[in-house]
């Protein structure tokens, strides 16, 4: 024992601060997700699936329907199509919220001195992790619809990709807090995603939509993702809103959702917490 | 004593100067209600340092609300939980510095490796770098894991992976270990090494303990107990004053006919209080407490000829000390309202 003491003395836990434990949980989700390869070969193989798929299928039905200098649908349809990848992989990652708590692992880091926003900015900048790569993995075939980026779009391509999986990861996060299963997870998430992503610009333009429809997509934060990828992918064709306010808008959605999802990790309960 | 108490256990309550050993963990008229049922009903208690204490109770006895109260996780509807001088309800931060958590179930990741296991947890601890490391190395062999470091957690048996979880809660030499029923799922050998092990916890590092069980041999190896049943406190103190407290033998009799008879005859005919255990008629049973059991059962048979199945007379266990507190078995009426609730 007077050996072990001399090595290491007893000493008081120092405060463990935000981003040590904030990096520990980001680099438990990563290994996590290498160790399982169905997930690996999910996340490069969706995104190959999909272009294989879309860009056969759609490209030659509506190709020749296009009017020359007319934009394809097809290209119409690229940011749309990315966001979408992104969307469902940053949810989707915030199922292992679900399975930590099922699995016993999330008691311990609760019961650990760590703050709750290094809990949130842990598991969510895993989450963004994976789900930015996947969309970044489609990205590389954006050459293939004829764009052409400066270094400037791209590094903007990228940051916008980045706010945009921080941002839902976030609110998958916020969703899957209060769960005890999967299965309620996937009701809630297939009875908003699918309408935030048919509403977002991602199938049909703004500025085509008329009434409540346009209002509904005017206030869904997933339009100005679309929009800023369309700006920054096709210069010029034409936009509903600018750069800079979509940025903008991103940027504040983002926020918005890491302060919900430390919210909910915040509250303290009287009831069983697993 | 104090010497060997870590600089920061005392450095909350420099202020008052407690007389005598401060208790480590204090609980005071405890309350909890959730769905509309009461799982803790006013529990007080006090843990002294270095001391290996148990919640004993059956399932539904409040025991695991309680741990989770101790361990930060729920917050109690009233009364207050301390554990060195921090409220487990408004600073939990500053309590969980000198906790280490055992869960009953598994909290290790097993996707990960014994040594990356521990490493994830250092970092939730504040712990890094070479101190982490050969913090690790340190624990490992301690629970016997040096050699499996680098394997993955989900190729161990079931009695290393709970030694992982100990070694897990034990990484930032905490100075108060929570357990909860520690020993499920483990085989008799790897049950004795963790008690044996909780014991030199005690003994060499001064670490205090707090274990959940609902098994009496478990309890019995407790410094102190507290005997928990629906949600109140019913007895504590050391297992054998416990047991001391009920006068002389237990006499458990199996009547022929009806027991309810028996009982009343016998309290009235040889002045000893005979009550009946056992809800239905099958299994209930005649019970009484008597100094110098052996010669009075010798009584007992010569005064009630043919009315008497079988007759058995035994040392006071816990499961006796529950009895005489309670009035019911220590499996019926707890374990029926824990599978209503």
């Amino acid at each position: 024992m007077a050996t072990q003491s001399a090595t290491l003395p007893a000493q008081a836990p120092i405060s463990a601060g935000v981003m040590l434990p904030a990096f520990t949980l980001w680099w438990r989700e990563i290994v996590r997700f290498y160790r399982q390869r169905s997930r690996v070969i999910g996340v490069i193989a969706s995104p190959l699936l999909f272009w294989v798929v879309i860009g056969s299928g759609f490209g030659s039905s509506f190709r020749s329907g296009a009017a020359a200098g007319q934009q394809h649908y097809l290209d119409y349809f690229y940011p749309g199509a990315l966001i979408m990848i992104v969307l469902f992989t940053s949810i989707f990652t915030m199922m292992s919220v679900i399975e930590d708590r099922k699995e016993g692992f999330l008691l311990s880091v609760l019961v650990a001195p760590v703050p709750r926003s290094a809990i949130v900015l842990g598991k969510v900048l895993g989450g963004t992790t994976l789900s930015a790569i996947q969309g970044l993995i489609f990205l590389a075939f954006a050459p293939l619809v004829g764009v052409h980026m400066t270094i400037t779009s791209f590094m903007l391509i990228v940051l916008t990709v980045f706010l945009v999986s921080f941002s839902l990861t976030a609110l998958g996060f916020a969703i899957a807090w209060p769960m005890d299963s999967n299965q309620a997870f996937h009701a809630i998430i297939n009875l908003f995603l699918i309408p935030l992503w048919l509403l977002s610009g991602a199938l049909f333009p703004l500025s085509g939509a008329s009434g409540w429809m346009r209002m509904l997509m005017q206030i869904n934060p997933l339009t100005y993702g679309v929009e800023a990828l369309r700006i920054l992918l096709y210069p010029d064709s034409p936009a509903d809103f600018s750069l800079s306010a979509s940025m903008a808008t991103l940027v504040l959605f983002t926020l918005f959702m890491f302060g919900l999802a430390f919210v909910m990790a915040n509250r303290r309960t009287t009831k069983p917490a697993a | 004593m104090a010497s060997k108490t870590p600089a920061y256990a005392v450095a909350g309550s420099e202020a008052e100067v407690p007389i005598g050993p401060p208790a480590v963990i204090a609980v005071e008229d405890l309350v909890h209600r959730y769905d509309g049922r009461t799982a803790l009903n006013g529990v007080s208690f006090e843990v002294g340092h270095a001391e290996l204490f148990g919640l004993l109770g059956p399932n539904g006895s409040g025991k695991t609300t309680l741990f989770r109260i101790l361990s930060t996780l729920m917050v109690p509807v009233g009364g207050r939980a301390l554990i060195l001088g921090h409220d487990a309800a408004k600073e939990p931060t500053d309590l969980r510095r000198h906790i280490g958590v055992v869960f009953q179930a598994q909290s290790i990741d097993v996707k990960l490796t014994a040594a990356e296991n521990l490493w994830h947890q250092g970092h939730l601890y504040g712990l890094h770098g070479r101190v982490l490391k050969t913090r690790i190395q340190e624990m490992l062999s301690r629970v016997g894991l040096a050699d499996r470091a680098n394997e993955k957690a989900e190729t161990f048996s079931g009695g290393m992976q709970r030694r992982l979880e100990l070694a897990k809660g034990l990484l930032h030499h905490p100075s108060v270990l929570l357990l909860d029923e520690p020993t499920t799922g483990l085989d008799p050998g790897a049950r004795r090494d963790l008690w044996q092990y909780l014991r030199i916890l005690r003994d060499e590092e001064s670490v205090t303990v707090i274990v959940t069980t609902h098994l009496m041999e478990e309890a019995e190896r407790c410094d102190r107990l507290a005997i928990l049943n629906e949600g109140k406190l019913v007895a504590l103190g050391t297992p054998a004053d416990l047991k001391h407290e009920i006068g002389g033998d237990v006499i458990w009799l199996e009547a022929t006919r009806n027991p309810r008879d028996l009982a009343d005859r016998i309290s009235a005919r040889l002045g000893v209080e005979a009550t009946v255990i056992g809800d239905n008629e099958q299994d209930a049973r005649v019970r009484l407490e008597r100094e110098h059991g052996h010669r009075f059962i010798a009584e007992l048979a010569e005064a009630f000829p043919g009315e008497i199945q079988s007759i058995s007379v035994s040392k006071p266990t816990l499961e006796d000390v529950f009895i005489h507190r309670t009035g019911h078995r220590f499996w019926t009426e707890g374990g029926e309202s824990a599978t209503k609730a």
